[in-house]
């Protein structure tokens, strides 16, 4: 069953490939590419709704908590300071990028791989420093906690000159990978990173589906099923909760760092309110516990609204789809399981 | 920091502080009826504002803020009647994600409706540059009207829910539901009775600050965050406790503006309701036997 669902989605990942090959729409490879991204998160984001029953009104902020980590390290000139010795270490063990930037003067970059692990480290300690005090909230408080967590990472990306202001952070290097490939938003790299980017949601998918076969999948279960029961199992919830709101934060940020290497730079809006919504939005359309019924509706509701299919009725269709899947089928309408 | 420039910040954190307090009796009004939080609070305001606007090219100035009243209200009961009501025992997550729901359709089915500038209503007395000199700070007339709503919403109130049948019948229903069904009392009636009343009072509150700040479609939201923030920290359900720390939260906003930039005010204001939720959730003048009625 659980192979089954690996091998029917990496097809379909591969005939969607194919089938856009044939017809000469490869150009749509981009849109799903950043929706490989975005559907990251929501996965993220169901394991803490669907499977500790934790809602966050702010995941928008640890998706721009790693974007923004990655696109300030990656694109700080080192240049003046090459003979320090740390970048001369640095550079030793390749962990840092020549070349030119958007305006063609030449600078030195750290690499990518390096924001990567300081944008992981970032998100992990904010999400245990945050997650410590909000968690031991319940319902309508812990939304509005999480909600105003969004909101204050939303006000100081907007008013941080370092982070670009209103403007955001642009001409972020290509994050490089292996065999001279490379992350990024060119042409030539376009059908590598459709590939590259569906196989790392793949590889989490698989560390979370087997995370919730586990024991502590399980224990998480027994969370959201009955807290106190599980508390009078044994069960330490206040850690369980802690150490899922952190893993899902970090899954969340490192969507943020390849979706901003692979865009080319990110800006405020990638942590505004209503991106924190849509993520709970999709979630609850693949029905709160199911990672699979996550991942598809994700990939589809986030590839038609890239796509501008809704056009201006695009947050509106987001505020439709809660309400509706709500009040008709609170259990996901992609695939009904009892939890 | 001289003496005049002090008074002047007070009244403009006075005056925001009261329009939170107003929006903050909204959430304690549903919240005492149902047991949640109307994450739709905000769009109320936005909507108030935005109808008599509207209004106002048809009739004089305080018909159109009637109507107003009258056309956000009724619109809460529908929403009720149509969405909140459907939902058959409904989880706390449940009932946060459909009042965001219809937040966010309200709010852009105000964008479609209207559009996306910046309107406003008039100032009620006087113009944009008429001010009462007050100890050397210069008060707009309007702020006047901001603080009389904010005292009228809490005096008529306390008299509706003391002195009316339907108010003590909301009473009864939020301090013992099963109670005041066997009393007779019809408790999902007086639930949509608790949104038409919550949403009369945003919408008034949306009209009085209109001139001061102006309406945009998607104003809602913010001021549901402050007005949320205030109902915690005034111990949720207890509009007394709203409104002293809605004039509190508009002091310390205000005076914030003194020392950094606009675009940390909100930074300083949710970090506040951060830990008050982290530290005393029952709020600083709720406390918490009170709150430990309500199921979460």
């Amino acid at each position: 069953m659980r192979r089954r669902s690996f091998a029917l989605f990496a097809a379909g990942i591969i005939a969607v490939q194919v089938a856009t090959g044939l017809t000469g729409s490869d150009f749509l490879l981009t849109q799903l590419t950043m929706a490989a991204w975005y559907g990251l998160v929501v996965v993220g984001l169901c394991l803490l709704m669907g499977y500790a029953g934790q809602i966050s009104l702010g995941h928008a902020a640890f998706f721009a908590i790693g974007g923004y980590t990655t696109a300030v390290l990656s694109t700080v000139n080192l240049l003046p300071v090459k003979t320090a010795p740390v970048i001369t270490a640095l550079a030793a063990v390749g962990l840092t990028v020549g070349g030119t930037d958007a305006w063609g003067s030449e600078v030195l970059r750290l690499s990518p791989w390096l924001s990567l692990v300081a944008a992981v480290t970032v998100s992990a300690l904010v999400a245990y420093g945050i997650g410590m005090p909000v968690l031991r909230l319940r319902g309508h408080y812990l939304a509005m906690a999480t909600l105003g967590f969004g909101i204050i990472v939303y006000r100081l990306a907007l008013g941080t000159p370092l982070l670009g202001g209103a403007d955001g952070l642009s001409d972020t290097p290509p994050f490089p990978l292996f065999a001279g490939l490379a992350l990024d938003g060119s042409r030539a790299h376009r059908l590598f990173s459709y590939y590259f980017s569906w196989a790392t949601v793949l590889a989490v998918m698989f560390l979370l589906v087997n995370l919730i076969g586990s024991r502590a999948g399980r224990a998480l279960r027994a969370i959201h099923g009955n807290e106190a029961a599980a508390g009078a199992m044994g069960i330490d919830t206040s850690r369980y909760k802690l150490h899922l709101f952190a893993l899902s934060a970090v899954i969340a940020a490192v969507a943020g760092v390849f979706m901003t290497h692979y865009t080319g730079g990110i800006g405020p809006a990638e942590t505004s309110v209503m991106k924190s919504i849509r993520y709970v939005a999709i979630v609850a359309v693949g029905g709160m516990a199911d990672l699979w019924g996550a991942l598809i509706a994700g990939t589809i509701l986030n590839f038609l609204s890239l796509r501008g299919f809704f056009g201006t009725y695009d947050d509106a269709v987001f505020g439709a789809v809660l309400i509706a899947v709500m009040l008709f089928a609170p259990s996901g309408i992609v695939r009904k399981r009892k939890l | 920091m001289p003496l005049s420039l002090l008074l002047q910040y007070l009244f403009s954190g006075i005056t925001a502080g009261g329009i939170y307090a107003v929006i903050a009796i909204g959430f304690n009004i549903i919240y005492n009826a149902t047991g949640i939080i109307n994450f739709a609070q905000g769009e109320f305001a936005m909507l108030g504002g935005m109808i008599a606007i509207s209004f106002t090219a048809f009739m004089p100035l305080p018909a159109a803020i009637a109507c107003a009243i009258l056309v956000t209200a009724a619109l809460g009961g529908v929403l009720e009647f149509v969405f909140i009501r459907r939902m058959k025992n409904p989880t706390v997550i449940q009932m946060i994600i459909v009042t965001i729901g219809l937040s966010i359709l309200l709010r852009e089915a105000a964008l479609h409706i209207w559009d996306e500038k910046v309107h406003s209503l008039p100032y009620f007395t006087g113009n944009e540059i008429s001010s009462i000199r007050l100890f050397g700070a210069c008060i707009s007339p309007q702020v006047l009207w901001v603080l009389g709503t904010c005292g009228a919403v809490v005096v008529s109130l306390s008299l509706f829910f003391a002195h009316t049948p339907a108010g003590r019948a909301m009473r009864a229903c939020s301090a013992d539901r099963i109670g005041a069904m066997l009393c007779g009392i019809n408790a999902r009636n007086m639930v949509t009775l608790s949104f038409m009343i919550s949403a009369a009072i945003g919408a008034l509150a949306g009209c009085v600050v209109s001139p001061i700040t102006a309406t945009t479609y998607d104003c809602g939201m913010p001021l549901a965050v402050k007005g949320f923030t205030v109902a915690i920290i005034g111990g949720l359900g207890n509009s007394t406790g709203a409104v002293a720390a809605g004039l509190l939260l508009g002091i310390v906003e205000a005076l914030c503006l003194a020392v950094m930039p606009m675009a940390f005010r909100d930074v300083v204001v949710i970090a506040i309701l951060l830990a008050v939720l982290s530290f005393k959730p029952s709020g600083l003048f709720g406390n918490a036997a009170s709150q430990g009625q309500k199921e979460f």
